[in-house]
């Protein structure tokens, strides 16, 4: 029995297969619960919701839905993760096939330091992050995200810094238990020969709906990979010029008659 | 406030659009005085440019009087000075900036994906030339926003008058760089294809430079001659002669040290890959008439220099890189980076050493624009160039 539980344990920690896609579904001996934890508590969360509504509008969908996600949610098991071999319990974030990476590096001509203390006011990232509505901070390492998302209106996560090298890098990742679990770097470098300072960007997100809301949103990763270079064409804009170039707004469309 | 519009191909209008307001804190707006048509205005009149909308206000070429300052640029600026525009938007904090390859800004264009797409970099943005390039209204207008405005102008001392500064917005210091960066020296014999305004401002600056002997090739009469009286340049009407010869009677057999391609993509000629440009931009399979680059090629001297101010935009064809190798030339090319020249060549303008204006025929009102534009581009009544008054 104990060394089964090792075992387990074990093969929790195997090495993230790579793209769990194709991979059959191995039993992991918890009773088939193929569902991530945090995954399990959102769908609890979403899917009480939608029960709710459901009994109050009268629309069998929430309420099938929503019955759906709960019993997702209180057993930790999925079928439809079942029947299309998916076990996010046994994947670690950020390292797998699941959810959205992006990657992207710029040269900005301004010193780490100033980059840095941008970043590191993470107040000031909506201004450049298109997607981020607000960032508000708790405390040193805390802080409050507010995103808009597609699907619906905002979407909101804990986050919290997770390493900090000044002038070098930043890392934070969201706080377990939030409703979007994701994870970002920055670093900067000064080139070996030259001015200015390399930046390079990573982040992760992994949506909430679970793996297969990823899956479908993964045909729209070079998207967020595209987002990523136009929110760091932005940064770069607001360092190097001190603002964003404007063009005239939609002059053509403007003309009186 | 009045402006000129693009409505369509060969469609210009003077219409009714809102005035230009602060966007930004680096933004000023002016009160245009003059401006002018450049002769690349007419690859837009002619929709030879993607992007265009209909309604999108033209003109790069422009000068005025400060009516409002950005917080961030009255540092520069103030309410009431007289300043001239370099055509291209510049942020001058970039990499590019600050090496003074103004052109060439990383942060001067909102629409910079759009560039990327097609030329895998973004250079700057500019006025009134496109969404392609930023969608910034341009100045042949009553007023005009001007992004980066603390580092984008040159103030013009009192003495002089408009049409003297307004050329320094644009062809004055393209025709400069043009010579500039083929690396005249002196006793150099400079070729100049395109007796246009730039072409005449190459001519003087190839001089200016050191050139013993400029020769400047065209087929309209106004314009060569403007460029052996205006300019002392020797000339050759290319529909008369054939150029090769010519050049090579004209420099003893060896071909002029440095060449100057001041016409761009819309060449014009009789010789058979003249026709056979003609024919493949007609069927779309390219986007610009490589014929004077090709001539420019047979003409240089073997280690010659090429230099390219006139405007292409997208392909050539048949362009003979063989006979470009085996000659060992070498090329140099791009927008102007206005910025860098202004200064320089005003204080030429304010020593008496030139007057720009001299390449004006044609004066109009703003209101006629329209009629300006087909003047300017079917080379009408020995049309030039044209400034418009707002």
């Amino acid at each position: 029995m104990e060394e089964q539980a090792k075992k387990i344990a074990a093969s929790g920690k195997n090495p993230p297969s790579r793209g769990s896609f194709g991979r059959r579904h191995q039993p992991t001996g918890s009773q088939g619960q193929n569902v991530a934890q945090i995954e399990q508590w959102s769908s609890l969360a979403l899917g009480g919701l939608l029960a709710f509504r459901g009994l109050r509008k009268g629309s069998l969908l929430s309420l099938a839905v929503g019955a759906g996600l709960l019993y997702r949610g209180t057993t930790g098991s999925c079928p439809l993760y079942e029947r299309f071999g998916i076990d996010t319990r046994r994947e670690s974030f950020g390292t797998g096939g699941r959810g959205h990476h992006a990657s992207k590096s710029i040269h900005i001509n301004r010193p780490p330091e100033q980059l840095y203390a941008f970043w590191r006011n993470l107040e000031n990232l909506p201004r450049v992050m298109s997607h981020i509505e607000s960032v508000t901070s708790l405390d040193d390492k805390r802080s409050l995200w507010v995103a808009r998302v597609p699907f619906a209106d905002t979407i909101e996560w804990e986050a919290e810094v997770t390493t900090e090298r000044p002038n070098e890098l930043i890392a934070w990742r969201s706080r377990p238990g939030s409703e979007l679990d994701c994870e970002g770097a920055v670093r900067f470098r000064s080139p070996a020969f030259g001015e200015g300072t390399e930046v390079f960007v990573s982040m992760s997100y992994l949506p909430p709906g679970g793996t297969i809301a990823a899956k479908v949103l993964k045909m729209f990763r070079s998207g967020l990979q595209q987002q990523l270079q136009e929110d760091l064409r932005g940064f770069k804009q607001l360092m190097e010029a001190g603002e964003r170039p404007r063009s005239d707004p939609e002059q053509s469309m403007q003309v009186l008659q | 406030m009045r402006a000129v519009c693009w409505q369509g191909k060969r469609q210009i209008e003077v219409r009714n659009v809102p005035d230009p307001e602060i966007l930004n804190p680096r933004d000023a707006v002016i009160r245009v005085t003059r401006t002018a048509i450049c002769g690349s205005d007419l690859h837009l009149y002619q929709g030879r440019i993607p992007t265009m909308r209909r309604g999108d206000v033209l003109g790069h070429e422009f000068m005025g009087e400060v009516i409002e300052v950005g917080a961030e640029a009255k540092h520069a600026l103030s309410v009431g000075e007289r300043i001239v525009v370099p055509f291209n938007i510049a942020c001058g904090g970039c990499f590019f900036c600050e090496h003074e390859l103004f052109s060439l800004c990383d942060n001067s264009n909102p629409n910079a994906d759009m560039v990327e797409a097609l030329y895998g970099d973004c250079p700057s943005g500019l006025f009134g030339y496109s969404h392609l390039f930023g969608g910034y209204a341009g100045g042949q207008a009553e007023y005009v926003r001007i992004p980066f405005a603390d580092v984008g102008h040159l103030k013009v001392p009192d003495e002089l008058d408009d049409e003297q500064a307004l050329f320094l917005s644009d062809i004055f210091p393209t025709g400069f760089m043009a010579a500039e960066q083929a690396g005249i020296s002196p006793g150099d014999t400079v070729a100049v294809w395109g007796c246009g305004p730039v072409g005449q401002f190459v001519i003087w600056s190839a001089y200016k430079l050191g050139a013993a002997k400029v020769i400047a090739i065209d087929r309209i009469g106004e314009r060569l001659q403007m460029a052996r009286e205006r300019g002392g340049a020797e000339t050759i009407n290319y529909e008369a002669t054939s150029v090769y010869d010519e050049l090579r009677e004209k420099t003893a057999g060896r071909g002029p040290d440095v060449c100057i391609d001041a016409v761009g993509g819309e060449a014009h000629g009789h010789s058979v890959d003249a026709w056979y440009d003609y024919a493949k931009e007609k069927l779309m399979l390219e986007t610009d008439r490589a014929h004077v680059l090709r001539q420019i090629l047979h003409c240089c001297r073997k280690g010659g220099r090429v230099s390219i101010p006139g405007v292409y935009g997208g392909f050539i064809d048949k362009f003979p890189l063989g006979m470009a190798f085996g000659k060992g030339l070498q090329f140099t090319m791009g927008q102007t980076h206005t910025h860098r020249y202004m200064k320089r060549l005003l204080q030429f303008v304010v020593d008496h050493e030139v007057d720009p204006s001299f390449v004006i025929t044609h004066r109009l009102p703003l209101e006629e624009a329209p009629e300006a534009y087909r003047l300017f581009n079917d080379k009408k009544d020995d049309c030039i160039k044209v400034v418009l008054e707002p």
